[in-house]
């Protein structure tokens, strides 16, 4: 077999491996769903991620030691995960080559011609490791797979599901996921510039790989200078930039093997040996490159604690940052999620959100919990997230641990946030109206959210009685009430007589109540004055866990009038409300 | 095809002739470009005469599509027949089996080629054990006796609060329906139309689910009994609230004004209320087994009025406390009056032993 067919063997596995883990990352015990696939195991192959988590939490984390193996593997053969198995790589080759088919050979060597913007990626991931070091790790912005998997999971997929209901058979819906869209479309856009314009130009893992590629012993190479007649074809098909022809630029061999494959002489092959034609280790850096580069290390060092001083994570928070159920502290936290969207796209409520500006510039698409969105707030008996998060940014926490029970009942619960009622809005407060759907809902057991009765008067509600017959009442003037009278809610009381039980209406309006017993002390000539039931709603703060049951249930639609915000979380431990 | 294609042909407009000027079109491509010209002119006419709107858009969108789910009643049986029957025991299996035996059996209800509609109550991603949801033992024997009976298809539904996939899931109830073979139907938004339900007063324009019903001839409603603060309690006729589509919580403004008006929506075959435990607090979510109690009883009727009547006492509450009882009553959903049902009390042990 050429080796060009198994590289696309290769590709095409792992591309279907990708869509395969993107299309079964959901909820359930079917065969199209969660079930136990290992949909983290392409992320876990990324030793970016490995790197970026280590520098900034100085562990690796389990199932990361598989990025080390590619890492290792890189050392001996270079690139090979950007040849053959990175889905985004994969991408952005099929459409490079769709964008150039029917193009000439010699304009597309030229488009493979070795460029000094190259280097961008190095300093891109010397500012990545300078943020990751000082406990900013951003490397998930632009790492190709945490990338391509957020904007296939949320960008993509969720388009097919609307009416065709491909993964979910209610639509899906990200805040700001038309960014991650358009990052993505721009990416491949780009294809059509340079091929592979993100792997050369951008891709901070393939800079990684490249300064890893340095020292393999095998690689690709002209086995001899001399009898080549230059006639460029290896060039025109060239995927990396790297200049198979002369000078080879080792670090920017994608593996793709495209060389040794045109190459009508035979004269490239994959050798232990160093290129006959000359080889330079790295793209050329000129001394403007190289402070570039030292700039870029030290601005991302420098950025780290500047988003500190910000305090976007600390004490000046915004209320409403709220994250999954099991996530780290804010800044431990912030040192681990790689924003994949895996919590966001396994979360069968749909209510964890990529953060736009709630988590600050540091947590740009970092998961965040919008209570307003999705089907219902947390479901208690679901721990999805921390399960499916490759870095445990979101702890893998067990249903016993989240609800507090068996090893976990001295630690309780744990608490998300905590609800507030907020009584200028909330309809048996503010509007004279029954409601209390959030108490209805609320799961825990017993209930954080509590009722107080009370017997409010109705709006024109003080009637001079014309006449009474056992427990009917006849008005001198009809009874106008909003509401539907009969409903239970209603209810009648001698006027001045605060002390007496109001007795209920089940019937009437007009000139005629009936009421559920006769009304003591009721006569012609005196007033009665209606009432109406209410239960009001109080959260018991020790028990709020958070969940947004309520907020999401609030039939006050906008802005609700029962509301979660971060108050009390179990991950901020001193941070905590209650005494 | 452009004339320009055709270089060196007579009349080729890009090139002037001898004369000078251009060339005129030959007679054929005049009268092809005139075809095609009218066939357009004709088509974007067409379009809009199709499409046209003389008045404007309405100010709110949606039409009034149905007036109800249907009556999916069974033929009365005979006078003196019972027609409500309540088991005691805790074998959820043995006392449906009992129970629908008392009311004539399963034939009663289900006829062959019948297609099955068993609305369970799946609100809450929460297990089967702590009763939040209907038991799937009870769907197991329901749907296995429909099956019996000769029914065509058993379908399950129901619009939860939860994600659809996770309450069926965790509450057990997909497995059963699995194993029995009957079909899991979640809830979609193509599956929504709008209702207006004659004469309701909150139903109106209200989307509910009534793809669900589609060639559907028979309805059973299988219901746990659970407290609940608002409406009093949840049994037969709040389960019908997970019928309705939108943001059906604001009718808690008029909770048992609503409860009233489902049950106009729908007139259901058979109901089963499940009172082998009662959730006797902090329903209707529970959350854990103290909120639960053994009350060991389940009724059966077609009257799903009946049915809560007899079924509130189980929480130690008495009818008066739920007032959308009367209000179902005066709306002809059915009868407080349970003894004129001819109601028979059963008991699995007894009848085992």
């Amino acid at each position: 077999m050429r080796i060009v067919v198994a590289r696309r063997v290769s590709q095409g596995f792992f591309l279907l491996l990708f869509v395969w883990f993107c299309l079964v990352a959901t909820v359930g015990g079917g065969f199209l769903q969660l079930r136990g696939w290992p949909i983290n195991w392409l992320l876990s192959l990324d030793p970016l991620t490995a790197l970026g988590t280590m520098l900034a939490t100085h562990t690796l984390y389990a199932p990361l030691l598989w990025g080390l193996g590619v890492l290792a593997l890189t050392f001996f053969i270079g690139r090979f995960f950007c040849g053959f198995a990175c889905p985004l790589g994969t991408l952005n080759q099929m459409t490079g080559w769709l964008a150039r088919l029917g193009r000439a050979a010699k304009d597309r060597a030229e488009d493979n011609h070795p460029g000094r913007a190259q280097a961008v990626k190095y300093a891109l991931l010397a500012f990545f490791l300078g943020c990751a070091a000082l406990g900013g790790l951003q490397t998930g912005l632009l790492d190709p797979l945490p990338l391509v998997f957020r904007s296939v999971n949320l960008a993509l997929l969720p388009l097919a599901d609307p009416g065709v209901g491909v993964v979910h058979d209610a639509p899906r819906h990200y805040e700001g996921v038309w960014w991650i869209g358009l990052m993505f479309l721009a990416i491949l856009a780009l294809n059509a510039v340079r091929p592979r314009f993100f792997c050369r130009f951008i891709c901070p893992l393939g800079a990684l790989f490249g300064l890893a590629a340095r020292v393999a012993p095998w690689r690709i190479g002209k086995a001899t200078d001399k009898t080549c007649g230059d006639c460029r074809l290896c060039e025109s098909h060239c995927e990396g930039g790297c200049r198979p022809s002369g000078t080879l630029v080792v670090s920017e061999c994608l593996l793709c093997c495209n060389c040794l494959d045109r190459c009508p002489s035979g004269r490239i092959g994959f050798a232990g040996r160093a290129s006959a034609a000359g080889e330079t280790a790295l793209p050329d850096f000129s001394r403007r490159g190289a402070v570039t580069l030292l700039a870029a290390g030290a601005a991302g060092a420098m950025s780290a604690p500047l988003w500190r001083v910000e305090d976007a994570a600390g004490l000046g928070r915004s209320p409403s940052l709220i994250r999954p159920p099991g996530s780290l502290d804010e800044e431990r936290f912030l040192a681990r999620c790689i924003r994949c969207g895996q919590c966001l796209r396994v979360c069968p409520s749909n209510i964890i959100q990529p953060s736009v500006t709630t988590a600050g510039l540091i947590g740009l698409w970092t998961p965040i919990l919008n209570y307003r969105l999705g089907r219902s707030g947390c479901q208690p008996n679901c721990i999805a997230c921390g399960q499916v998060c490759p870095t445990a940014a979101i702890r893998p926490l067990t249903l016993q641990e989240k609800l507090g029970q068996g090893d976990h009942a001295a630690a309780g619960p744990l608490r998300l946030g905590t609800a507030f009622v907020d009584r200028t809005r909330c309809l048996p407060w503010a509007m004279g109206r029954p409601c209390i759907v959030c108490q209805e809902v609320c799961p825990v057991s017993p209930k954080a959210i509590f009722v107080r009765e009370v017997f409010e008067p109705v709006r024109g509600g003080r009637l001079p009685l014309a006449g009474v017959r056992g427990s009917t009442l006849a008005l001198a003037r009809p009874l106008a009430v909003s509401g539907n009278a009969a409903s239970g809610d209603y209810y009648v009381r001698l006027l001045g007589a605060p002390e007496a039980n109001p007795v209920r209406l089940v019937g009437g309006g007009g000139a005629e109540l009936a009421l559920a017993a006769a009304l003591p002390g009721a006569a012609s000539g005196r007033e009665v004055e209606v009432l109406i039931h209410l239960m009001q709603p109080h959260v018991d703060p020790a028990r709020c866990v958070g969940c947004g049951m309520c907020e999401h249930e609030c039939p006050v639609s906008g802005l609700r009038a029962i509301r979660v915000t971060s108050e009390n979380e179990s991950r901020s431990g001193p941070g905590r409300m209650l005494a | 095809m452009t004339l320009s294609q055709k270089p060196g042909v007579p009349g080729d407009g890009s090139s002037p002739d001898s004369s000078g000027r251009p060339a005129d079109l030959d007679r054929r491509q005049f009268l092809r470009r005139l075809a095609g010209a009218s066939i357009l002119a004709v088509a974007a006419g067409g379009l809009g005469a199709a499409l046209y709107d003389p008045k404007g858009p309405a100010g709110v969108a949606g039409g009034k599509v149905l007036a109800g789910l249907g009556d999916f009643r069974a033929a009365p049986p005979p006078a003196g027949q019972p027609r409500l029957a309540t088991v005691h025991g805790a074998d959820r299996r043995a006392m449906f089996a009992l129970g629908v035996k008392a009311l004539g059996g399963m034939e009663a209800f289900v006829s062959r080629g019948d297609v099955v509609l068993l609305k369970v109550n799946a609100a809450f991603a929460s297990p089967a054990i702590l009763g939040a949801t209907t038991h799937p033992d009870l769907l197991a024997a329901a749907v296995e006796a429909c099956r019996a009976a000769g029914a065509a298809r058993v379908v399950v539904t129901d619009n939860p609060i939860n994600s659809p996939e996770s309450c069926f899931e965790v509450s057990g109830l997909a497995g059963a329906a699995r194993s029995c073979g009957a079909t899991i139907l979640l809830p979609r938004p193509a599956l929504f139309s709008p209702l207006t339900l004659p004469g309701g007063r909150l139903l109106t324009d209200w989307p509910v689910l009534a793809g669900a019903f589609a060639g559907v001839t028979k309805v059973i409603a299988l219901s746990p009994v659970k407290d609940h603060q608002r409406a009093g309690a949840s049994m037969s006729l709040k389960n019908f609230y997970g019928l309705l589509g939108g943001r059906r919580n604001i009718f808690h403004q008029d909770i048992n004004g609503v409860i009233a008006e489902l049950g106009q929506l729908l007139r259901p075959t058979l109901v089963v209320l499940d009172g082998v435990s009662a959730m006797m607090a902090n329903g209707p979510t529970g959350g854990s087994l103290a909120d639960l109690k053994a009350t060991n009883t389940m009724i059966f009727s077609a009257d799903p009025v009946a049915a809560d009547t007899l079924g509130v006492a189980l929480l130690g509450r008495t009818p008066v406390d739920l007032p959308y009882l009367a209000l179902a009553q005066a709306a002809g959903v059915g009868t407080m009056d349970v003894a004129s049902l001819a109601p028979v009390t059963l008991s699995l042990d007894k009848a085992a032993g």
